[in-house]
């Protein structure tokens, strides 16, 4: 017995592989979110963050290497868990079928799974690779100059006066398509529902959790649930609404304006 | 005639077992995996002493008819297993345990084996607890005990109320183990239909595998029963429903004396019968009598009223009456008989009767107090009492409580429980000597399989304690004294002839219950035998009734025979043919049961005569005359069986009248 | 525990039942009218009757596995209504009583369904992968005689507690049942924890997880999502802490195994 061919091999190690790919995912989406939210503030922030991200190089490869690896490991063990657990079940099944207290976000984990990996697809192809909507990717808008000095946590991010790819005009111009829109909402609002079992559920497979505080652990993981959702709702959302409007001399208001100048 | 040698070492009764193991023939290592044993059975004794030789590396092979060897009866035993550890200081020691067993036996068995029995008590629960068998700890850490009835000494151990489960699944997971390293063959859904006996010694079984229908024969160096006991053929009783007597009836059947098949101990503390299709009787485990008090109304008129409103004054706690010393913690023939006196005299109470209460309120009460005082809790209310010694006798009884609410739809905390005896343990089985071998050589009787260590009546907690003593300790001893005399490799293949007649008589047995075709299941018949039984043959027998039993069970076993309906075949999985077989077993063996207790003029422990007995109730025994052990011989079919005696000497202790009060 | 209905008046139901001759033959629902039963009556009991009706015109009864009837041999295994169990908590069917039941229901009963517990007849399946799961360590090693005194090592009672909330599991199998994915986790967990709290289980505590769980895998269960539907279905309620339990043993014992110095003597260790 190796401890790869734990991992790998056994039912118990694959989960391991899964709540441990499923947290670093978990911590990518909250970071993530948490970077998005920024399109609330001056374009210099988000603009400037994105730059930041993309200056990193080497280590934004080790990121993504780590986010991929992280992906392809939890949609395997998924995948293989899943078609073991067909096998298992046998040919024939109940007559009656009755659900004594498994909840609902449990039960549908594939499902919610599949829809959030096929958004991945779709979000990669429109805001990382620009292979869809392509007139509104990041590399075939004007560049923006940064106004001021961005800094995070102390650390600058952009100084002022930097050329850097303008991500807010990005995704506010994406976010126009309602489609568009509402597949990111009903996508992350599915993650929002798949993280409600699977991060109560993590803590259960790496083994610390406990009927002492299980129900602590739950509350939490539902507030948790509940922002992200909010949160990633909140983008698409308020863009789409008009309750966010791109701010004045980005690339993005000018298309506004003159798409509601065409549209009179 | 058979014979009948106890084979008990000579010399003072303390030494006798050390004595023997120093003395005993030894196999070498080397010659061990030569030999083959068969064990049969594996409850405590079974599975104890199939890991016990596989580790010794005999090569083992091990039948039960259920899925698993973790399914056996011992594991319904509720209350706890004795062991003299004097863990609690108070006075107990290996000589107290086997003189309250023997004692507790009315003097009906072996002191040299109830002597030994005390002794290896102590190894058991240290294999037991290094095995990781949670018993209930105190708060140090240490291991906690209870009194049990029959004894004044707190040497009971326990997990929680499933200490027969736990004990079960320590030596199930030791013979996992050996299973798993090869050293047992398992065989599971493998019933034992045959013993074969080559020139009058025991060399294997017929087994029919109860999934597929194959019967099969295996040979072996020396066949080991442990197949538990046969209440059953009373129908309702304690025990599970496949618990059945085939086993050692077919080897009586082929020579092995069977000794005081009338002993049966009635539980006191049962769950009352309620309707005609009850299947089984749920024990109340006999530790719930630490704590509740037993009583039935004094005046007849109250026992249809609600409990409660009988007052304390026109309650009558007779056990507390009649035996002051021993109280509710009287042995459990006493206890029983004495339920049965209270309902004989119109005062049960409960729908039909039958039923005396078994009452918490004031354990709740003083626990209640207790925990009230180790908390410092100043001047706390009635309810406040009440809530915190509810919880304290939930601790020590939730689970029975529970079972008793399943079953009756009622609330023990809230209003008393109903009791009523039931059949729970027989003492009587397979006659074994003090090497635990029966008269046919070769064939070993474990557990409650055999007659060997209660006497006319078993202790409560003591049965635990017989079949992981002989399992573990004793056998695995003995036989290796018996298998050092054979030369290895001389056992017969399972193609000698005694094997093929063997199998052809089950196939021919089998056969006619498949062809009978008659009109009645089978559980009609065991249900006549049942209450034959349980009139005739129960808690309180009489010449007449026993003679009546003894003309209506031939004709049950007739009536059997002819209009029995067994669908199916024989070919696969078919509880009908399996229920048949062992009923049948079960109205030949209970008529002999009748005839053992006819001929027993006397009362004796389990064995009450309602012609001898002492003014108050109590048995009286006739030392004179049967101070003896009364081992049936088969004789033929349709023959009167012989009765051989094996005669009893107390060189240790004094025979005396048994006597709680 | 058990629903507080009138026990007072009898009760007619249909039974619907899987009837399967044998493991490679197809099996069907057959319904059996059960007429005046007595609420008081168990749900075993029933069954009994309804045998002796079937025995009684020559026909072959119902198989369904038994023996102690109250609930700790783990022999009785019925999907009643779906549940494995029945319908009532922290009970086996063998304590179900037809007082849990209404005038007029048609009760659906079932076996256990999964692959590695494949059915003999009718209500009566094979769950053998346990006793294997158990062979392969579930079991501290100590030879008869070796022991030493019972009281040397003292236990916390918290934990010797805790190792007996574990240990009641009954190996009926209805965890499995009730599985989504036909898991054998919560048995196996129970069984793992009762020996890894203990003092003594420690010395093989990490190969008894090992082995457990890979003979578990092996023997084709499912793999555990933390539904929780075990522990639901569990006639002792046996905890599915002790998954969390088993799954931190699992993986720090593959850890442990990994990087712990073996000693050259030890041969291919352990
Ligand atoms: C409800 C109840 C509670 C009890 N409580 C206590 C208690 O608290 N303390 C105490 O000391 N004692 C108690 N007893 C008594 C005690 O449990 C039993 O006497 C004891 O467990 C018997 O163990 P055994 O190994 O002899 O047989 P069993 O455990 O009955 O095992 C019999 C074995 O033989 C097998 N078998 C039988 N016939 C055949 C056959 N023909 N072919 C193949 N296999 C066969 C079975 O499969 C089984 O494995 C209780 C008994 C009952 C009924
Ligand atoms: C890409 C497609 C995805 C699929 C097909 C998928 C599928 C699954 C499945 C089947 C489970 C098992 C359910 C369980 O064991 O409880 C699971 C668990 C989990 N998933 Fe996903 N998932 C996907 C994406 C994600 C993403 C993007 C995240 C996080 C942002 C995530 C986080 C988790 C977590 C935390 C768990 C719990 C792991 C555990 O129980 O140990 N998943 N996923
Ligand atoms: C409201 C929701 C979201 C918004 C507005 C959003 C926005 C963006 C933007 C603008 C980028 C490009 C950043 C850049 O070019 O530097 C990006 C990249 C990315 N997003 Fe999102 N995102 C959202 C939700 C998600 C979710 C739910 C996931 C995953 C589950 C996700 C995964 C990714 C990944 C993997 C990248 C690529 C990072 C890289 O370049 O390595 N996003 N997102
Ligand atoms: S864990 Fe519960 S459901 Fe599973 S086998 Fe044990 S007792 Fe049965
Ligand atoms: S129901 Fe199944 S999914 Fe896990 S928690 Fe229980 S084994
Ligand atoms: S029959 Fe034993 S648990 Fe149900």
């Amino acid at each position: 017995m190796s401890l790869i061919g734990n991992l790998f091999n056994s039912s118990i190690g694959r989960k391991f592989l899964m709540a441990v790919s499923g947290l670093i995912l978990v911590g990518f989406v909250a970071g993530h979110l948490a970077g998005n939210l920024q399109i609330f503030g001056s374009p210099d922030r988000i603009n400037g963050y994105a730059h930041f991200l993309q200056s990193l190089g080497p280590a934004l490869w080790l990121v993504r290497f780590v986010l991929l690896a992280a992906v392809a490991v939890h949609i395997w063990a998924a995948v293989v868990l899943t078609l073991e657990n067909r096998k298992a079940n046998g040919a024939t099944g109940y007559g009656v079928n009755k659900v004594i207290q498994a909840t609902l976000a449990s039960r549908t984990m594939r499902w919610t799974g599949v829809v959030v990996c096929a958004f991945i697809l779709y979000h990669l192809a429109q805001f990382t690779l620009g292979v869809v909507s392509h007139d509104t990717f990041k590399g075939s808008l004007p560049a923006w100059t940064m106004s001021e000095d961005a800094r995070e946590f102390g650390v600058p991010l952009a100084a002022k006066g930097t050329e850097v790819h303008d991500v807010y005009s990005m995704v506010f111009l994406g976010f126009a398509n309602p489609i568009v829109s509402v597949f990111y909402i009903i996508a992350t609002t599915l993650l929002a529902f798949h993280l409600l079992h699977g991060i109560d559920s993590l803590f259960q497979t790496i083994g610390w959790r406990n009927h002492s505080w299980s129900c602590r652990l739950r509350k939490v993981a539902a507030l948790f649930c509940l922002l992200y959702a909010l949160g990633s709702l909140a983008i698409p959302g308020a863009i789409l609404t008009g309750l966010l409007k791109p701010a004045a001399g980005t690339y993005a208001a000018k298309v506004v304006a003159t798409a509601s100048v065409a549209q009179r | 005639m058979a014979q009948l040698s106890s084979n008990i070492p000579s010399g003072p009764l303390a030494d006798k077992w050390r004595k023997y193991k120093t003395e005993i023939k030894l196999v070498n290592p080397a010659n061990k995996r030569k030999y083959k044993v068969i064990v049969v059975g594996a409850g405590l004794a079974g599975s104890s002493a199939s890991a016990t030789l596989a580790e010794l590396g005999y090569q083992v092979e091990t039948f039960v008819f259920h899925d698993s060897p973790r399914r056996a009866h011992s594991i319904a035993a509720q209350g706890g297993i004795n062991a003299a550890k004097n863990y609690q200081n108070d006075g107990d020691s290996v000589y107290r345990l086997f003189y309250d067993t023997l004692k507790g036996g009315d003097y009906r068995a072996r002191e040299a084996n109830v002597h030994r029995l005390a002794e290896v008590s102590v190894n058991i629960i240290d294999q037991c607890v290094a095995q990781g068998v949670p018993f209930a700890r105190e708060y140090g850490g240490l291991l906690a005990n209870r009194s049990f009835g029959g004894a004044q000494v707190s040497r009971t151990f326990y997990a929680r109320g499933q200490t027969g489960q736990q004990l079960l699944l320590g030596a199930y997971s030791a013979l996992s183990k050996m299973v798993g390293q090869g050293g047992v063959k398992l065989h599971v859904n493998s019933e034992m239909l045959d013993l074969v006996v080559i020139d009058g010694v025991a060399k294997g079984i017929i087994v029919r595998d109860l999934v597929t229908g194959a019967i099969t024969r295996h040979s072996a160096d020396a066949v080991i029963l442990a197949t538990g006991g046969y209440g059953n053929v009373f129908n309702l009783s304690t025990y599970a429903r496949g618990s059945n007597c085939t086993a050692i009836w077919r080897a009586y059947k082929r020579g092995a004396c069977l000794a005081n098949p009338c002993y049966t101990q009635i539980h006191p503390t049962c769950i009352p019968v309620s309707g005609d299709y009850q299947s089984k009787l749920t024990l109340m485990s006999e530790s719930l009598r630490n704590d509740g008090r037993i009583w039935v109304p004094k005046k007849k008129e109250d026992c249809k009223k609600p409990p409660a409103d009988i007052a304390e004054e026109d309650r009558d706690y007779y056990l507390e009456r009649i035996y002051p010393s021993f109280g509710n913690l009287a042995p459990r023939d006493v206890a029983s008989r004495a339920a049965k006196r209270m309902c004989d005299e119109g005062r049960g109470v409960g729908e039909t009767g039958l039923g005396v209460y078994l009452d918490f309120a004031e354990a709740i009460e003083r626990y209640g107090q207790q925990v009230a005082n180790r908390n410092h809790l100043e001047n706390p209310s009635k309810e406040k009492i009440r809530e915190l010694g509810e919880a304290a006798v939930k601790e020590r009884y939730g689970n029975l409580f529970d079972i008793y609410h399943e079953i009756t739809n009622e609330s023990a905390y809230k209003q008393p429980m109903r009791i009523y005896p039931a059949v729970h343990y027989t003492m009587g089985g397979l006659w074994v000597d003090y090497n635990l071998m029966s008269n046919v050589p070769g064939l070993f009787v474990l557990g409650e399989a055999n007659f060997s260590d209660h006497g006319a009546n078993r202790l409560g907690a003591s049965a635990l304690m017989q079949g992981l003593a002989d399992g573990y300790f004793v056998v695995p001893y003995t036989i290796g004294n018996y298998l050092a005399g054979i030369k290895p490799g001389t056992r017969p293949t399972p193609d000698a002839p005694e094997f093929k007649a063997a199998e052809q008589h089950i196939r021919d047995f089998n056969n006619r219950l498949l062809n009978a075709k008659g009109k009645e299941p089978v559980n009609h018949f065991h249900k006549k035998l049942g209450k034959l039984m349980w009139d005739y043959c129960g808690m309180a027998r009489t010449k007449e009734g026993l003679e009546k039993a003894l003309v209506e069970i031939p004709k049950l076993r007739e009536e059997f025979w002819a209009n029995v309906n067994v669908p199916g075949s024989g070919e696969t999985l078919n509880q009908a043919l399996e229920r048949a077989g062992r009923v049948a077993d079960f109205i030949e063996l209970g008529e002999l049961m009748c005839r053992d207790a006819l001929t027993r003029e006397e009362s004796c422990g389990g064995h009450f005569r309602e012609e001898y007995q002492w003014p108050d109730g109590e048995c009286k025994r006739d030392d004179e005359k049967f101070a003896h052990a009364a081992a049936w011989e088969f004789q033929g079919e349709g023959k009167t069986p012989l009765r051989n005696i094996e005669p009893l000497n107390y060189e240790f202790t004094k025979m005396s009248v048994r006597s709680y009060k | 525990m058990v629903a507080e209905k009138s026990s007072a008046k009898n009760i007619s139901v249909t039974l619907r039942v899987w009837r399967q001759a044998g493991p490679a033959q197809p099996g069907k629902f057959v319904d059996y009218p059960a007429k005046d039963l007595n609420p008081n009556m168990s749900f075993l009991e029933m069954l009994d009757v309804i045998n002796d009706g079937l025995e009684q015109k020559g026909e072959e009864p119902i198989s369904f596995a038994h023996d102690c009837r109250e609930g700790i041999c783990g022999t009785c295994s019925l999907v009643i209504n779906g549940k494995p169990h029945g319908p009532n908590k922290s009970i086996a069917s063998c304590q179900t009583y037809m007082r849990s039941f209404s005038d007029g229901e048609v009760i659906v009963v079932e076996p256990f369904r999964a692959a590695p517990f494949p059915i003999v007849k009718d209500l009566v399946t094979d769950r053998s992968a346990f006793d294997k799961i158990q062979q392969a360590g579930g079991f501290i090693s100590i030879r008869t005689g070796a022991a030493c005194d019972a009281n040397a090592t003292p236990i916390p009672k918290e934990v010797a507690d805790l190792a007996m909330d574990a240990a009641q599991c009954i190996g009926c199998g209805a965890c499995v049942a009730a599985c989504k994915n036909s898991s054998a986790m919560l048995f196996v967990s129970a069984k793992v924890s009762q020996l890894g709290l203990l003092p003594q289980g420690q010395p093989e505590r990490d190969s008894r997880v090992l082995n457990m769980v890979a003979t578990m895998d092996s023997l084709g269960f499912g793999n555990c999502t933390n539904q929780y539907e075990c522990s639901a279905a569990c006639p002792k309620a046996v905890s599915h802490d002790f998954i969390a339990r088993m799954n931190r043993d699992y993986i720090t014992a593959s850890f442990r195994s990994a990087f712990r110095p073996k000693s050259a003597a030890a041969g291919d260790g352990a």
